[in-house]
């Protein structure tokens, strides 16, 4: 439903986006991951025509963003970084205003508002200023906005940021809840969150795409992965770590010292391999306080593919 | 183009949800009322007419004026707001005529009321009210002349104090490009053409001649075409920031 092609902007000598190929079907929730200043808020903005690529094409149900734009931009619903809504509105007024220009009339304008409201919380801030509410219900109103129309590509920008567990859990329940019948591009840095609701996670760093997969090969890729740790007492800790290096799948053992004469020890599989079944057969004969087996750390495969800022911006001018 | 009348509601309501409507009308007609009464000496002249009250607009309206315009773009840009109207499906000339004509109605309606002087002067005399309504027509089209160089200025940047001063210079030069502290520039080695091209340039001679009580068609087409040559470098420039 989202086509990609060859994407670029190039802000004077900075290359924001240095050529980006992205296809997004319905169904996927693309999480869209990267360092602050990567591109992924440029190309999101690229996408729902608020800026002119460089070059490159992006088609949404086939209606090209620069020459069809307007077809183009009905069909998506957009929350920009950060939810900006106009402040001296309440988000009723908002929601009917964003209704009007979309071309909601009379019932069918009042059934969208009245159920977007219901979904996103809104209903105890309906009626006071936007600029007095508080930070999550401002996220939700640009939430609101977003989905008021029930858009087939749903785009955004750290949907998110600024809310509390609470809030975060409902709203990527939301998402979760939509995904089915829509395109969704979620921008984030929040790691958990790709875990918690994307069915495909896309890394770019410098405006490039580092990675492509689902979350668990993305997890695949973290040294962790499948990774075995146990908690022993530091007396039995050499004797067992000498076992589990003798093992044939084990690739190598990390020991680690906790406080209270306790020692964790993690072991990392080959390549390919799976630890977990020798471990714990091996485990029934040691005093063992705790034995988990690890799917992957994202983080520790999002700091492998992608650079710090300082290196980036130093490359980023061509 | 359906896209306008949302915006423009939306535009012209929001002028009223703030302070802003409020203290722009009192001071609009407080200043108005004591350039006429004080200043201008309405009384001492014994004239029933509305001369000196409109003589004083332009010369308002150049301050006034872009007060009102500098919010119209430079506030959306620095709100982020501006991303999310040309995110939805409007266009860009439909935002611009939309918001244009929220604040063109504003001024209408800061215009309308001071309504009070026609009646007062109606009181004391009897003016020739025809003169009177064509010289309302003027000042509410020079209004949208002004409107248009300053919105067309804060779409330039996300700094209102910066649209304000760049919006109240060429405005100034527009209003004065008919008198002699522009027009001597030209005097004595400039072409008479470009003498007189310059000078009809002027909001001060087209609207002297709409208040001397013919509303000449010339004189509208002049007002019309600056606010559609302004509208249009407006949505230009918009579309000029989007390629970066």
């Amino acid at each position: 439903m989202i086509e990609i092609e060859g994407l670029t902007k190039q802000f004077g000598p900075l290359a924001a986006v240095a050529g980006i190929d992205l296809a997004v079907n319905k169904g996927e929730v693309l999480g869209f991951l990267g360092p602050n200043g990567a591109g992924k808020s440029t190309t999101m903005k690229m996408v729902t025509g608020y800026l002119s690529p460089t070059s490159g094409k992006v088609r949404v149900l086939g209606h090209d963003i620069e020459t069809d734009g307007i077809a183009a931009r009905r069909q998506i619903g957009y929350l920009p970084e950060g939810a900006p809504a106009y402040g001296d509105m309440t988000p009723r007024q908002f929601l009917h205003f964003i209704a009007q220009v979309r071309g909601l009339r009379g019932n069918a304008a009042h059934t969208r508002i009245t159920d977007t409201v219901a979904k996103c919380d809104l209903d105890p801030v309906l009626d006071q200023p936007i600029e007095t509410l508080s930070k999550g219900f401002k996220r939700r109103v640009g939430l609101a906005q977003a989905i008021l129309h029930d858009p087939p590509v749903l785009i955004m920008d750290e949907p998110t940021d600024g809310l509390d567990p609470n809030q975060k859990h409902a709203v990527r329940s939301l998402i979760r809840a939509m995904a089915p019948q829509k395109a969704i591009i979620v921008s984030t840095h929040l790691l958990e969150e790709v875990e918690a609701i994307c069915t495909r996670a896309v890394i770019i760093d410098r405006g490039r795409i580092v990675a492509d997969g689902t979350p668990g090969q993305l997890l695949a890729r973290s040294k962790h992965h499948n990774a075995v740790t146990l908690t022993v007492a530091a007396n039995d800790a050499a004797g067992i770590k000498s076992k589990l290096k003798a093992l044939h799948d084990c690739a190598g053992v990390d020991e680690r010292k906790l406080p209270n004469g306790i020692v964790e020890l993690t072991a990392f599989p080959k390549s390919g391999a799976l630890l977990i079944e020798d471990v714990s057969a091996l485990a029934k004969n040691w005093n063992v306080k705790e034995l988990y087996a690890e799917a992957g750390r994202l983080d520790e495969v999002f700091r492998a593919i992608t650079t710090q800022d300082t290196a980036r911006a130093r490359e980023a001018r061509t | 183009m359906k896209q306008v009348w949302p915006i423009f509601k939306r535009e012209f309501a929001a002028y009223f949800a703030t302070p802003l409507a409020y203290v722009f009308i009192v001071i609009f007609l407080f200043a108005m009322g004591a350039f006429t009464f004080y200043i201008g000496s309405f009384y001492d002249k014994g004239i029933a007419d509305l001369t000196v009250f409109f003589g004083y607009h332009p010369w308002l309206y150049l301050f006034l004026v872009p007060a009102i315009a500098m919010r119209l773009w430079a506030e959306e840009r620095r709100t982020g707001t501006m991303e999310l109207l040309l995110t939805l499906p409007v266009t860009i000339r439909a935002a611009v005529v939309g918001k244009f004509l929220a604040a063109w109605a504003f001024t209408g309606v800061a215009l309308f009321l001071t309504f009070p002087i026609w009646i007062t002067v109606n009181y004391l005399g009897s003016p020739d009210n025809g003169v009177i309504f064509a010289s309302y027509v003027g000042s509410f089209l020079m209004a949208g002349a002004y409107l248009a160089i300053g919105s067309c200025m804060s779409a330039t940047t996300n700094n209102q104090v910066i649209a304000f001063i760049v919006a109240v210079t060429v405005c100034f030069l527009f209003t004065v490009s008919g008198a002699p502290i522009v027009l001597d520039f030209f005097q004595g080695w400039a072409p008479l053409a470009l003498i007189s091209a310059v000078s009809s340039f002027s909001f001060l001679t087209h609207f002297a001649s709409i208040a001397a009580g013919v509303i000449d068609l010339r004189d509208v087409v002049y007002f019309l075409s600056v606010i559609a040559l302004f509208l249009t470098i407006n949505v230009v420039v918009i579309d000029l920031k989007k390629v970066g």
